[in-house]
């Protein structure tokens, strides 16, 4: 089930950081997540779970809800903001679909407010771990793959130099 | 939640446990539920007929057509032009010179827009409706940018309907083509177009129907409805992806030049110029999707050996009962209520987004479409981000429609 979120990955980590081993608060953050999740029960559970996850993510500043800023390839409506603080990518984003926000409230968990670099050498291991590894495909119109692809994107930009 | 509906008697002409046993692909189960496919506008599932067709084509008459002189090549030719027959009579076409093999309807009106879109001019008006699927828009649009010449759109009702109330005064002498949908892919609306026929005709003004979501589900007369082009998909209608059809009428295709050029579509070429074949081929260059159409023409056969106008019938029972049933479900309204309708159910349940809806459906075994449905317009018309849409076929069940409904009741339970 990992091979996915591994693939998913494959040829987006610049040279400089290949040989890093993934950050450890990212991989536990994962850890702790996929614990989570295995005290779920069926796929409804789960899903109930992540719809509540998604109610309590924090309001997205509503400046940001520009079309610059949405992402497309989704059924949902996708919004993604990102700015760099003390070194850290600052994540804030948001959907007009539940199931969507319970999964940006999860890849905030996951990789706000860490170092770009971290970001990048740390896969989204989690998400075939809990059991939604068919929401990573990119063939999955719902948006997880082109928010995760996004934070990455933006990671890149955060260290690109000049 | 209200009482069920009532449930019509199955016809016993038609044996759905039987018509059921011909798609092998409806055996199967989803997420560990007996898959409930909901979502023939998309594409409809095919009966063994096509499948071993377009198989038996490969294993025994694979060769390339009206060319060569041996055995195999006699026989592909007979079987692609065979299909070219049987699709000629399933339209009504007079000529099989009228029935152009293309990609599917998409390719069709690309076809349209790319040779007769050649005459239009700066000022000039193409005519299109509010209800288009993307592929009856961005060919004109694209035509347009190229040309000069203007998009015009007749509008469309709250219901899903074409507002058909201007329409004398959007045909005008700038007009060179109108292009509209016989039936919506969105709300099933089936469209008054032999009056749009009529009003374009009255100015001399050529009429193409976008008959993907027509040709699957009930009989389609090309010369009653006088249309001039007349475009559909063989995916949506039991045959293989990859094959559909343009018919013309004769006298307009002759004036048209080609599309593609190549081999095939040509009578004699040297190096001082090129004499183009006749009709049909003329539009047809390369080696075409020959197993395709022989798969179409199984489809075409299949299709007519149960009968168009029993399945016509049979979804229009498929549709009332999910109508009513659909109707119980609390919070839910269907969008496109038109009158006239193919068995097509979108709509729009409250404080529940299409997408989450059609996840959840999905883990239930139930396979529905979420999202625009490639009619963007239509959709920013509604206000609505999307619908869901249960797009019938005769093969399904009231019991496929009824686990449509506990499906939504339980999605209402999952996101709460």
């Amino acid at each position: 089930m990992q091979i996915e979120g591994q693939d998913f990955i494959a040829g987006f980590v610049p040279e400089a950081l290949r040989d890093r081993e993934p950050a450890p608060a990212i991989v536990e953050t994962q850890e702790r997540i996929a614990a989570e999740f295995e005290f779920l029960g069926d796929w409804a559970e789960r899903y109930k779970y992540i719809v509540d996850l998604g109610r309590k993510l924090p309001p997205f500043p509503e400046e940001h809800r520009t079309e610059a800023n949405r992402l497309h390839g989704c059924q949902s409506q996708v919004w993604l903001h990102t700015r760099m603080h003390d070194g850290r990518l600052q994540i804030r984003a948001t959907s007009d679909a539940a199931i969507v926000s319970g999964l940006i409230a999860l890849v905030l968990r996951v990789y706000d407010d860490h170092a770009p670099e971290a970001i990048l050498v740390s896969p989204p291991e989690f998400i075939g771990r809990i059991g939604l590894a068919s929401h990573l495909s990119p063939t999955r119109s719902n948006g997880l793959h082109a928010m995760i692809q996004a934070i990455r994107n933006h990671a890149l930009e955060a260290i690109a130099p000049g | 939640m209200t009482a069920a509906p009532e449930r019509r008697p199955e016809r016993p002409a038609l044996d759905i446990e039987a018509i059921r046993r011909d798609f092998p692909i409806l055996q199967q189960q989803v997420h560990g539920q007996p898959l409930a496919y909901l979502d023939n506008a998309a594409t409809s599932q095919k009966p063994a007929a096509v499948i071993e067709a377009v198989s038996r084509y490969y294993r025994e008459d694979n060769a390339n057509i009206h060319r060569a002189v041996h055995t195999l090549a006699d026989r592909a030719t007979a079987a692609y032009e065979g299909a070219r027959e049987k699709v000629r009579r399933f339209i009504n076409a007079g000529s099989s010179r009228e029935v152009v093999f293309t990609r599917g309807a998409t390719e069709a009106i690309n076809l349209v827009a790319a040779s007769f879109g050649q005459r239009l001019r700066e000022g000039d008006e193409i005519l299109v409706s509010h209800l288009e699927h993307h592929a009856n828009i961005v060919p004109w649009q694209q035509l347009c940018e190229r040309t000069g010449a203007t998009l015009r759109v007749i509008p469309m009702t709250a219901t899903g309907e074409l507002d058909l109330a201007d329409l004398d005064g959007l045909i005008n002498e700038r007009t060179r083509l109108v292009s509209v949908v016989h039936v919506s892919n969105v709300f099933g609306t089936i469209n008054p177009v032999e009056r749009i026929v009529e009003a374009a005709h009255a100015r001399e003004i050529p009429v193409l129907l976008d008959g993907a979501q027509a040709t699957p589900h009930a009989p389609v007369d090309v010369q009653s409805l006088g249309c001039d082009f007349y475009v559909f998909s063989g995916h949506k209608m039991y045959g293989p992806t990859g094959i559909g059809v343009l018919y013309g009428r004769e006298a307009l295709l002759e004036t048209m030049p080609p599309y593609q050029t190549g081999g095939d579509m040509i009578r004699t070429v040297s190096f001082e110029g090129t004499e183009f074949n006749e009709l049909p081929f003329r539009f047809e260059a390369g080696t075409p999707n020959i197993a395709g159409a022989v798969g179409l023409g199984a489809a075409v056969d299949y299709l007519e050996g149960v009968g168009l106008e029993r399945i016509a019938a049979r979804e229009q029972e498929l549709l009332a009962y999910g109508t009513q049933a659909l109707e119980s479900v609390e919070g839910l309204s269907i969008v496109g209520t038109a009158p006239r309708k193919a068995a097509v159910l979108s709509f729009v349940v409250e404080d529940m987004h299409p997408g989450d809806m059609g996840t959840i459906l999905d883990h239930q075994g139930v396979a529905v479409r979420t999202g625009h449905h490639c009619a963007m317009p239509a959709m920013q018309f509604l206000g609505l981000p999307g619908t869901t849409r249960a797009s019938l076929a005769f093969y399904n069940t009231f019991e496929e429609v009824d686990r449509l409904v506990k499906a939504l009741a339980f999605a209402r339970e999952v996101l709460g």
